[in-house]
This record gives C-alpha cells, sequence and structure tokens, in this order.
C-alpha cells in the first residue's frame, strides 16, 4: 500500500513536485485556508500531513485521520496552531521550517524597526494627501540608531538576525533577554538582562520569543509602564504574547512612544480595534517570511521534513 | 569726531568689510579706537532664510546681527532678493535658489553662503567663485541618517509595503497565504551602489549583514573605502545588469542629472528594486513611469522627485510598485540640529577668516 499524504492548501511548485515523486499526494487545490468540514473528510487515512499556521490541528483531526497518521509537517516556524503534547502521546512526529525562515524575519523585523523610527507611513501618507509642502527643516523628523540600546526579548535564530544586521547603524548597545546565555551573543556584543532591564533600557524592543505559557500576554500594562520614554516595540513573534487593549493604552499614555506589529491576536485584527486607528500603532499582515525565496524553501522543506519521515530517506 | 563718522558711515554702508576699507588709511590710535568700537558694535550681519533648529541659530546669536525669515514655509524669491541687502553671510536652504541675481542683491558684503544641506544644486557655486564667496555646506552630520532613511525605504519598497498597509486598511487582509505578497529579499541579492561616496558606503555598510550575497558599485573613480566592505567597483552598465537593487546615491552634477532613463531601466531586471535618495534631477521621471507599468523593472523607490513636491495627481502615485516619500532622507532631530550647528560654524570661521569645518571646494 503506497504512502499517502495530503497538502492543506496550494503550495509552491518547487515543494509539491518533491512530494509527487514518491508518495501518494492530495492536495487542497487552493491558496485559502481548508474549511474545517473538508479538512476533518480528507485526513482520513493520511500517513502524513502537510500544513499551515491556518490549520487548527487538534484532537479532532487527529482522529479523524486515524491511527495511521505518522507525521505532520508544517509550513512554518510556529507550531502553536498543532496540538504538540497530543501528537507525542500517539507517537505523531511534528516537523517545522525554522531555519530557512529566519533571514526574511529578521529583514522584516528590521524593516518595522527602520519605518517606525522615521515614520515613513506617514510620509506616504503626506506625499498622497497633499500634505508635502517645500522641504522643511523639522517636518516628521524620527530618531536615528545611532548611540541607541537595542533589546531582544529571545535571541534565537531571528533575534540574532535582527542583532547582526541592526549593529552597522552605530547601535550603542545590544542587550537580551532569554532562558539562558546564548554563546552566540558575543559576537554581536550582546549582554543577558533580566526581563526588567531589557523594558527600561530599550530604545527599540523587539520581541522574538516563542509564544509558552512564561510569555503569552507578558507584555503587558505592568510591562509597558516599565518601558523607556521614546522608545519602540516591535513583534513579529506571536500576537498572544502581547495583550492588545493595554498596548492602545500604553500607546495612548506614551510609553512605548510607538509600535509595529506583524502579528496580532487575532488576525486579521477586527477593523474596527482601537489600535488599527491608533497612528502611533503600524500594523502589517503578518509578512515576516513572505520573500519568494523563503516561501519556496519552505515549501521544499516542510516537503522534505515529510517525505524524509516517511519514507526514511 | 573719527566715531561718529564711523557710525553714520557704518548706518549707510553696513558691515565690518566695508567699515574696515574706510579706517584702514587712519592714522595708528584712531585706527584702534575705530577697531575697538567696530568689534563692539559692528557685529556682522546674517540672514537666514528660514526658522532652524535652535542651537544653529544661538551660535550665531552670540556674534552677530540677525535678520531672519522666521517661518516653517519658504521664502518667496522677491522677498529674498530683499532682504539679503548689504549681509555679511547667508543662512539657506535647499529650497532657496542662489544664483547671480541672489548674490548682487546682497552686494559685496557678503563673504559667506552656508546652506543647511550636503546638496549644492540650488546654488550657483560659479558665480560665487567669481565674487570670492566662500560656500559651506553640511555632509558627514547627516550622512547616517541618509543611510538609515535610503534602507527604510529599500526594504518597504521590496517587502511591498504600500499594498500590505492598505489590504490591512480596507480589510482585504484575510487569513495567512503563502504566496501573498511575496516580493524579492536582500537575502542571496546583488545591490548595486551608484556613487560610493559618503552615504553611498554608509548604505553598503548596513546592507552587508543581510546576507547579501555582493556588493557592486559604480562612479567617477575607485573609492578607499569599497575595500572594507568587498564591494567591487564596475562599469554602469554592468551594475544595471546584474543587481537586483539598484541604490542611486550621487550627487546631482551636469553629468548625472537625467542619468536615469528608458535606456537604464531596460538593461536592469526585470525584477529589480530602484531606490533614489539623491536628487529627482538624476531620474527621467517620465521613463522611471514607464518602465514600473511595462514591467521593465520590479518597483521604485523614491524619497526625491521632480518636482518637489510631487503633486498628488502625479500617476507614479497610482503605482502599487512605487514608494514615494517627502524628501525625508535626513529628517531627524539629531542630524538637523547638528546641520544647523555646522552651518553656523561655517559662517562664522568664514566670517572670522578661519578655516571652515565645511567648506565646499569648488573646482
Amino acid at each position: 500500500m503506497s504512502v499517502q499524504a495530503y497538502i492543506t492548501r496550494q503550495i509552491p511548485e518547487e515543494g509539491m513536485s518533491i512530494l509527487k515523486k514518491k508518495l501518494n499526494v492530495s492536495s487542497w487545490c487552493s491558496e485559502n485556508v481548508m474549511p474545517r468540514e473538508d479538512l476533518l473528510k480528507h485526513v482520513k487515512g493520511m500517513n502524513g500531513i502537510l500544513c499551515t499556521i491556518s490549520d487548527n490541528m487538534d484532537k479532532e483531526v487527529l482522529d479523524a485521520a486515524g491511527p495511521q497518521l505518522k507525521v505532520i509537517s508544517t509550513l512554518s516556524v510556529g507550531t502553536g496552531h498543532i496540538d504538540v503534547s497530543e501528537c507525542k502521546k500517539r507517537g505523531i512526529e511534528v516537523l517545522n521550517t525554522p531555519d530557512v525562515a529566519s533571514d526574511s524575519a529578521a529583514e522584516f523585523t528590521v524593516t518595522l524597526v527602520l519605518l517606525v523610527a522615521r515614520r515613513l507611513l506617514e510620509g506616504m501618507d503626506a506625499v498622497k494627501n497633499g500634505e508635502w509642502g517645500l522641504w522643511k527643516p523639522m517636518w516628521i523628523c524620527g530618531f536615528e540608531m545611532g548611540g541607541r540600546t537595542l533589546g531582544i526579548h529571545g535571541l534565537g535564530r531571528v533575534g540574532f538576525g535582527i542583532a547582526r544586521r541592526l549593529k552597522p547603524f552605530n547601535i550603542e548597545r545590544i542587550i537580551y533577554h532569554d532562558l539562558y546565555h546564548k554563546e552566540y551573543a558575543s559576537s554581536v556584543g550582546a549582554t543577558l538582562v533580566d526581563l526588567p532591564t531589557l523594558l527600561a533600557e530599550s530604545d527599540m524592543l523587539c520581541i522574538c520569543c516563542a509564544p509558552t505559557p512564561q510569555t503569552i500576554k507578558s507584555f503587558n500594562k505592568e510591562a509597558f509602564a516599565k518601558m523607556k520614554e521614546g522608545s519602540i516595540l516591535i513583534n513579529t513573534s506571536r500576537g498572544v504574547i502581547v495583550d492588545h487593549n493595554d498596548l492602545d493604552a500604553a500607546l495612548k499614555a506614551g510609553r512605548p512612544m510607538a509600535a509595529g506589529l506583524d502579528v496580532t491576536d487575532p488576525e486579521p485584527l477586527p477593523i474596527d480595534h482601537p489600535l488599527m486607528k491608533n497612528p502611533k500603532c503600524i500594523i502589517t499582515p503578518h509578512q515576516g517570511t513572505s520573500t519568494w525565496a523563503t516561501r519556496i524553501n519552505m515549501a521544499k522543506a516542510a516537503a522534505s521534513n515529510l517525505y524524509i519521515s516517511l519514507l526514511g530517506h | 569726531m573719527i566715531l561718529a563718522q564711523l557710525h553714520s558711515f557704518q548706518r549707510v554702508f553696513p558691515g565690518i568689510r566695508a567699515a574696515r576699507l574706510l579706517i584702514s588709511s587712519l592714522p595708528q590710535q584712531d585706527f584702534i579706537a575705530c577697531e575697538k568700537v567696530m568689534s563692539t558694535s559692528a557685529k556682522p550681519r546674517v540672514f537666514i532664510t528660514r526658522r532652524v533648529p535652535e542651537c544653529g541659530l544661538a551660535l550665531l546669536k552670540a556674534q552677530c546681527e540677525i535678520s531672519q525669515w522666521n517661518k516653517d514655509d519658504p521664502i518667496p524669491q522677491s522677498e529674498l532678493l530683499s532682504s539679503v541687502k548689504g549681509v555679511d553671510a547667508l543662512f539657506c536652504l535647499l529650497t532657496d535658489k542662489i544664483d547671480a541675481e541672489v548674490l548682487d542683491a546682497a552686494g559685496p558684503s557678503l563673504k559667506v553662503v552656508g546652506t543647511l544641506s550636503v546638496g549644492y544644486d540650488h546654488i550657483d557655486t560659479t558665480a560665487c567663485v567669481k565674487r570670492g564667496i566662500k560656500v559651506g555646506f553640511t555632509p558627514d552630520v547627516l550622512t547616517n541618517a541618509v543611510a538609515e532613511l535610503t534602507v527604510a525605504l529599500l526594504l518597504a519598497t521590496s517587502r511591498r509595503l504600500k499594498e500590505a498597509m492598505r489590504a490591512v486598511e480596507d480589510g482585504s487582509w484575510g487569513t495567512w497565504k503563502p504566496m501573498w505578497l511575496c516580493g524579492p529579499g536582500l537575502e542571496g541579492s546583488t545591490v548595486g551602489i551608484v556613487g560610493l561616496g559618503r552615504i553611498g558606503l554608509a548604505v553598503a555598510r548596513c546592507l552587508k549583514p543581510f546576507a547579501v550575497s555582493r556588493i557592486v558599485y559604480s562612479g567617477s573613480a575607485e573609492r578607499p573605502g569599497a575595500k572594507e566592505i568587498n564591494a567591487e567597483f564596475v562599469p554602469l552598465d554592468d551594475l544595471l545588469i546584474s543587481s537586483d537593487f539598484v541604490i542611486v546615491c550621487a550627487a546631482l552634477t551636469p553629468k548625472t542629472k537625467g542619468m536615469f532613463n528608458k535606456d537604464s531601466f531596460k538593461k536592469m531586471k526585470k525584477t529589480a528594486v530602484f531606490i533614489n535618495t539623491s536628487r529627482g534631477a538624476v531620474v527621467q521621471q517620465d521613463d522611471l513611469y514607464k518602465a514600473l507599468v511595462d514591467g521593465e523593472i520590479g518597483a521604485a523607490g523614491l524619497d526625491v522627485t521632480t518636482p518637489e513636491p510631487l503633486p498628488t495627481d502625479s500617476p507614479l502615485l497610482k503605482l502599487d510598485n512605487c514608494v514615494v516619500l517627502p524628501h525625508i532622507g535626513s529628517a531627524t532631530h539629531t542630524s538637523r540640529s547638528a546641520m544647523s550647528e555646522l552651518t553656523a560654524r561655517n559662517i562664522l570661521a568664514a566670517l572670522n577668516n578661519q578655516p571652515m569645518p565645511s567648506e565646499l571646494k569648488i573646482s
């Protein structure tokens, strides 16, 4: 009996072709999310499933698939949409795509830091709305990276990538908070600090930690009150780490001064959420890894993960 | 008697130079007395063409008599012509046209023009040289701000921020999709910098850790700073053909005016991202529009345009693959204050016959 795999979304051909070679592959031929009933129907009898973060891979899906399900391979770094402990219980391997995604995610985080610091969206809007007059010395002035302290919450691949990219911008100091000291931190001159210090001393604070019981909703009223005056907060990790209502209030109180979020909870954020109207908050639609090369590499990696896990080579 | 004459002379002919000409032929005692008066009462006159950051103003106030167009909007040319009469120094901005007419209106007292910018295409430098007028400008203090803005603009353009923000605002942002709003990344790319001067070099240094595979540059000659970042000096055409990102950091000169035209865009990759933070006039803007519409290049990010401001009905603004910023390259509090202070120091140095911290060497 041939090995059966199901792909829950249309993915780049480079990924598809890897799977088509030796597996019996069926897929949901749309770039939109699979409706729940269809997901439960199509996973029946599958040995492997390639999914995305939009698919809620919970007990119900695992039951619908059946005991022959051996592996779930996700087209993402995050695994919050998969019931990992239940998979462990059933001996189902869970695989993700960490290495290929870090560069574009770090690049996008730096994009947000600069966008917020230099008020780029205000500039773009001013051009569109006819507010751009002749050159003026103090109009739309932002702040420079020079002499600033960069703070990274979670010095993993993405956090480290951000530190490396911002270093040549004459950053004065790089500090990070993590569960433990990272060897590679010294290569960018980053020092480990506790969370209160990170909050109090960072001019640019980037959230790069995974969502865990400790980090979920940890950026709340109390945390914002500790942040530095004039600081900016960037989140490209997961929306659940931030309390969005508290952030809205904190921005209105001026601490932090501005924020850039590529991830929210929920995604998308409802159009009438106060943060969507807050001029101090830029929200981008989860584009952290949206470069052609990265998505193709993620597809190839997710496909290879599935293929190798199922066939052993 | 002599002093009274001096005072009335100064009222009619303000400016230290004119007064000094008068007293230079006096007997020593009288000369010394007049000098003393002049140094305490005849402060050099400076006209400032706009409201500028305080630090520069404070420096000048200590030694000079200031007249100023103390507004946020530019001074009309007619006002400028009447305000500069008899001044010793002119503190101007890039929006002021400092041509022969303005220099003549100022008269022989004008010793120095200090511009609050690194660009000087708004100043008739030949006319300045002819009249023995020194020109001060503000390189270096704005380099980091402009380099950062250039990188920010490159990232905003390549990562399709314009379309992304629209999707967020109009509610078309749905759930995550694998190929939605993907753009070219810097990872593994070739970056081409046209003009590896102070700003170009700073941009190259900032882009290096983005896993860029190759940095090339073009210009009139090889640059010493290029070695440190492994940037290769290549002919312009090679740069256009091979670069994924073309970044213009060259000064506007008769040579560079309109250098980016239909032919240049044709040579570039169809996926190329074109970034200009130097001066609008280095680009044939209509050709750029056509190139973007016809898919000759992938996208463009501009901080400078022709004209400035760009009219709101400009066809460039309707394009998804064109980001336009309102010339905010050096718009940081740090830079603008430093520019103000440097312009003041340039002016004071010239007035005191000392070497200027940043004199524009005009060939």
